[in-house]
């Protein structure tokens, strides 16, 4: 498992210390990024790609552009220098969930279903997320968690071969930990990757870090 | 590029307009609090009321629309709700314009369905005339909406947008408002103007879409 991964300045991979670098083609890849907000740099020349199987943590105190890094790989931010590539269509959740106040979780998973014209139903997919309970109850008042549940069942809708994941585990019980690190697991047994933004948790299994 | 996402968007928009029961009546009240607020300022002779009441009406429906669009672009952009749609791959354009209409839909038709009711307030005769404006008035306002959708979507990150919106949108509201009164004056150049506000209002519908897709990136970058 040996994602290459370049974060800021020199350091070029060894060769002789990474494991055999996988044949497959990066899913997605940023080459030479680099952002300014305001008037500071907040990164450059960072590096990173993703192949099937592989995570990718992004490391980083808080305002060290995890986030807006995240954004410029999902395309909704564009980066002062560099490109990103996007081999494979990829689901985004954010740190705000795209829940509306009146939507409950099982309206919102069918509208993005229909939106995206996936087949998948609602039900299981509310059901693997712990959701059956509150799959009727209006947005503003699910708790944290609840949300956060939401937003990331809309993973399961559509298989996607990359997931861009900003600080997945954010309000989750631990039981909801471990329901994201069970379905990271099987998404890159399936051959898909995951960039995710992430504080302090310990990171999955294989996974390489970026620091920014 | 299927329909799928524009459906998805338009459904959305319509349900969220609804959702808390008063949302699309609030440009109603608006607008029956300014027909019973006018006679009382400006007296209740008859002719006058006669003679400003379309006016009265074409004010009202400008007023509804910044009202209700405030908030639609706003609150995507504050629940995340803007980044999916950016990424829904359809063009954000379309998706705009859908939204848009679906907003049109649940607070502008409305207003303008209920127009002769309130022309009968200001003294108007009942006559096949006020459903000819209620047309127009329709018109006009999906116009407005169109407007009014580029000013909320370029002050979609600005907390308290509304001034915003209203200092961008009230400028392109002119030429509706301008044939739209001069089409129910019966006056000089009457005849033609219903045309020429078809014609702002196809402008609105053809421009404002890019304009709305190209302030929604800016919001989201």
């Amino acid at each position: 498992m040996a994602a290459f991964a370049r974060a800021a300045e020199p350091a070029i991979p060894d060769p002789m210390n990474s494991q055999a670098p996988s044949l497959l083609s990066p899913l997605l890849s940023g080459a030479g990024l680099g952002m300014i907000r305001g008037e500071r740099v907040l990164f450059r020349r960072v590096s990173l790609s993703v192949r099937p199987g592989e995570a990718l943590l992004l490391r980083g105190s808080n305002g060290a552009g995890k986030t807006t890094l995240l954004r410029i790989l999902a395309g909704l931010t564009r980066a002062e220098t560099g490109e990103v590539t996007r081999a494979a269509p990829h689901h985004w959740v954010g740190h705000r969930e795209g829940l509306k106040p009146m939507e409950t979780p099982r309206a919102h998973l069918k509208l993005w279903a229909e939106a995206w014209g996936a087949r998948t139903g609602t039900d299981p997919v509310l059901t693997r997320m712990g959701l059956t309970r509150p799959a009727d109850v209006a947005g503003r008042d699910l708790s944290a968690g609840q949300r956060r549940r939401t937003a990331l069942a809309r993973l399961l809708l559509e298989d996607r071969p990359v997931w861009l994941l900003d600080e997945p585990y954010t309000a989750l019980d631990a039981d909801g930990r471990a329901l994201i690190d069970a379905l990271i697991a099987e998404h890159r047994a399936k051959g898909g990757a995951v960039i995710a933004a992430l504080h302090g948790e310990a990171g999955f299994p294989g996974s390489t870090d970026v620091t920014l | 590029m299927s329909g799928a996402p524009l459906l998805a968007a338009f459904r959305q928009s319509l349900g969220e307009a609804w959702a808390g029961g008063a949302g699309a009546l609030l440009p109603l009240g608006f607008l029956g609090g300014t027909a019973v607020l006018v006679p009382l300022g400006i007296g209740t002779d008859a002719a006058t009321l006669k003679a400003v009441g379309p006016g009265i009406i074409w004010v009202a429906l400008a007023l509804a629309s910044l009202v209700t669009l405030e908030r639609i672009f706003q609150a995507d952009t504050e629940d995340g709700t803007l980044d999916l749609w950016l990424q829904a791959g359809a063009p954000v354009s379309a998706l705009a314009a859908a939204k848009t209409l679906a907003h049109w839909l649940s607070a502008g038709l409305p207003l303008a369905l209920f127009s002769p009711v309130l022309a009968l307030m200001f003294q108007a005769q009942a006559s096949p005339a006020l459903l000819v404006n209620a047309g127009l008035y329709a018109l006009g306002s999906l116009a407005f909406f169109f407007w009014g959708g580029v000013g909320a979507a370029l002050s979609a990150t600005v907390r308290r947008g509304g001034l915003l919106i209203s200092m961008i949108a009230l400028p392109l509201y002119v030429p509706t408002a301008v044939f739209g009164a001069l089409a129910m004056s019966g006056g000089p150049g009457s005849t033609g103007a219903p045309l020429f506000l078809a014609a702002s209002t196809l402008c609105a519908c053809a421009v404002a879409p890019y304009a709305m897709s190209a302030a929604l990136r800016l919001a989201a970058d």
